[in-house]
């Protein structure tokens, strides 16, 4: 959206200022005028250069044999050899269906969440409670994953965790929840909630300060009660934010949260907790398998790019821009 | 413009929010209560894991490992946090995180400033290909072997720059700042021109002014990011040297017992002892936690700011 309403702007305004002159000559005084401005821009167009092309130029790895003494350049190509790896692997197929369930459970459950937040706590009208509320919630978003799992390490902890603790009084437990396969996406799911479901209101509340008092003023002398007005005014008024929102979300559905996942996880839970992210990690950093790490790298870029081109396509169906 | 229209209705909200309690049914006042009470319990799930921290850390080792709630604490010893300062290592750690943090922040603040502010010139030539540049890397990206090659191949392994360089940009962050900046009425600048104003006396006087929220709201983003930074300090370092908070957090409270890193953190046992793990943790978020309150108001005004189209 962005970059072709500007071309659009671009091309009108410096048509209107200096008609008759050709592009090239319009071209040439503009890059007078903003000599100064171009200069300011090489420093961030070098960064670009060397920290994000360079290693997209890098990605070739995947179809070579990286060699460590001979570099990216030297090492001889190997065609698609590690993608077949890839396919042939009844590892990677876990891991992907890891990634896509994982991704799956975040949108029915870790979506709503800040949605639902927001309208109740939309409902509340003491301003400095609410307040209060709204400063504590988004403090988690504040703290890093190190932390964060640590805390859910103590809390969960067979041996003197809250958890286990409350737990006990109904003569239950103890459990190593952090252990227990059948559980562990539950756990990344709820931490998830727990850290961001604050933060993830804002702009859900920002919406709904959007909305025009005055539908709530008619709606009230018309009598609606104010589970009406919550149902038939707050939420069809946030929905159209809440669809971007949501296509958003599914738009980056391969990304696994690596640094929740890694500091939550251990060998006894990789078959349901491994994503991609950690995969290829282990696998790369780990095992120094660069060329097969890259592939996987690729691979989840490539289908992340599939599903954001497709909401980004149903998004430009439904409202008349798209998420770009 | 669209924050204070936000701000209008804010103040429209509330003088409805009042002349609305007139009379309420008893389902209403079921649902008050409930909520209220819902909201209080998050309340306390979101505080309560870092209060325990608290007090654990002030506790004695006895009272630490007992099980139960710890609300209130029981006895107190600044014994922990001794035992922490000691170690060489929490030194480091400070040193390499606030050094990153402090020089990671203003560098990347300028060159993000200095990349978003060409950028809001509707009529910057090569603007559409630039921006093209830039926003390519949101979609595609090398992958995580790429990086440590490059990092590798640039000599950076091990040392400072690995964790402050490859954060420098954010494409969502120049996004922000751009548009942010184009909002800023252009007659200003032409005025300022006619006036014999010339490009640093527009730059310094009027647009870094002028866009002094979203300077502080990158800022304040950039610097959390880099405190909160680990998994680069993880695969970009390897001596103690070089350790940063988070590193020795992980090692302390997911690795726990990593002899050659943590071995100034071990008690008499040889164990990490749950008192100093508590006292870790409190050192490293209590910088966080001690400005969160007075900011708060910064990053939330950021991301109202990052909704606005542009």
């Amino acid at each position: 959206m962005k970059k072709n309403q500007s071309g659009s702007v671009t091309s009108s305004v410096s048509a209107i200022k200096k008609p008759g002159v050709s592009k090239a000559g319009d071209l040439l005084f503009r890059c007078k005028r903003y000599k100064g401005l171009l200069i300011m821009l090489i420093p961030g167009l070098v960064w670009y250069l060397i920290f994000k092309y360079v290693p997209m130029y890098g990605v070739t790895i995947a179809f070579k044999d990286y060699k460590l003494l001979k570099g990216i350049m030297g090492s001889p190509w190997a065609g698609f050899k590690h993608f077949e790896r890839l396919f042939n692997s009844s590892q990677f197929t876990n891991v992907f269906w890891n990634t896509l369930i994982i991704g799956i459970y975040r949108l029915i459950f870790s979506f709503p969440a800040p949605v639902i937040f927001a309208i109740l706590l939309n409902e509340i009208r003491h301003e400095r409670f609410k307040k209060t509320i709204q400063s504590i919630t988004y403090l988690p978003h504040f703290i890093s994953w190190v932390v964060v799992a640590g805390i859910i390490h103590t809390v969960l902890s067979p041996v003197d965790g809250v958890v286990n603790y409350i737990l006990q009084f109904f003569g239950l437990g103890p459990y190593k929840f952090l252990m227990m396969p059948e559980i562990f996406r539950g756990i990344i799911i709820v931490s998830g909630i727990w850290k961001d479901i604050g933060w993830g209101s804002i702009v859900y509340l920002a919406a709904i300060t959007g909305i025009d008092p005055q539908l709530y003023e008619a709606a009230t002398i018309d009598g609606a009660s104010r589970f009406r007005k919550i149902f038939s005014i707050t939420i069809p008024s946030i929905l159209p934010v809440v669809i971007v929102m949501f296509l958003m979300k599914v738009g980056n559905i391969m990304e696994g949260g690596r640094d929740q996942i890694m500091n939550l996880y251990n060998p006894i839970v990789y078959r349901v907790g491994d994503v991609l992210d950690t995969y290829s990690y282990r696998v790369g950093l780990i095992d120094f398998d660069y060329s097969y790490s890259t592939a996987i790298s690729l691979f989840q870029n490539v289908v992340g790019l599939v599903f954001l081109f497709i909401t980004n396509f149903i998004t430009k169906r439904t409202s008349d821009e798209g998420l770009w | 413009m669209v924050i204070m229209q936000g701000v209008k209705k804010v103040k429209a909200s509330k003088a409805r929010k009042k002349s609305n309690v007139i009379k309420r049914s008893i389902g209403e006042r079921i649902f008050d209560v409930l909520n209220y009470t819902f909201m209080v319990f998050l309340a306390f799930i979101m505080l309560y894991p870092f209060w325990e921290m608290v007090v654990v850390s002030i506790s004695p080792a006895v009272e630490a490992s007992r099980i139960g709630l710890k609300i209130i604490p029981r006895g107190f010893t600044l014994e922990a946090y001794r035992q922490l300062f000691k170690s060489k290592l929490i030194g480091y750690g400070y040193y390499n995180t606030i050094m990153r943090t402090v020089i990671g922040t203003a560098m990347s603040v300028v060159l993000c400033f200095m990349t978003a502010y060409p950028l809001a010139k509707r009529d910057l030539p090569f603007r559409g290909i630039i921006t093209t540049i830039i926003v390519i890397p949101m979609f595609f990206t090398g992958g995580l072997v790429p990086d440590f090659l490059l990092i590798n191949d640039l000599g950076l392994y091990d040392t400072l720059w690995a964790l402050i360089l490859p954060m420098l940009l954010s494409t969502y962050n120049i996004l922000v700042m751009r548009n942010f900046i184009m909002s800023i009425p252009e007659s200003l600048e032409e005025s300022a021109l006619v006036d014999g104003a010339n490009f640093f006396t527009i730059l310094f006087r009027i647009i870094i002014p002028l866009s002094k929220p979203i300077l502080a709201t990158v800022a304040l983003w950039v610097a959390v990011k880099h405190w909160n930074a680990w998994f680069d300090a993880h695969i970009y370092t390897r001596s103690n040297k070089r350790v940063v908070l988070q590193l020795i957090l992980r090692r302390v409270l997911i690795d726990h017992n990593n002899a050659e890193v943590t071995d100034t953190l071990q008690g008499d046992e040889g164990v990490i002892t749950k008192t100093v793990e508590a006292a870790t943790v409190i050192v490293a978020i209590g910088p966080i936690i001690a400005v969160y309150p007075f900011l708060q108001k910064y990053f939330v005004k950021g991301v109202m700011v990052g909704s606005v189209k542009g």
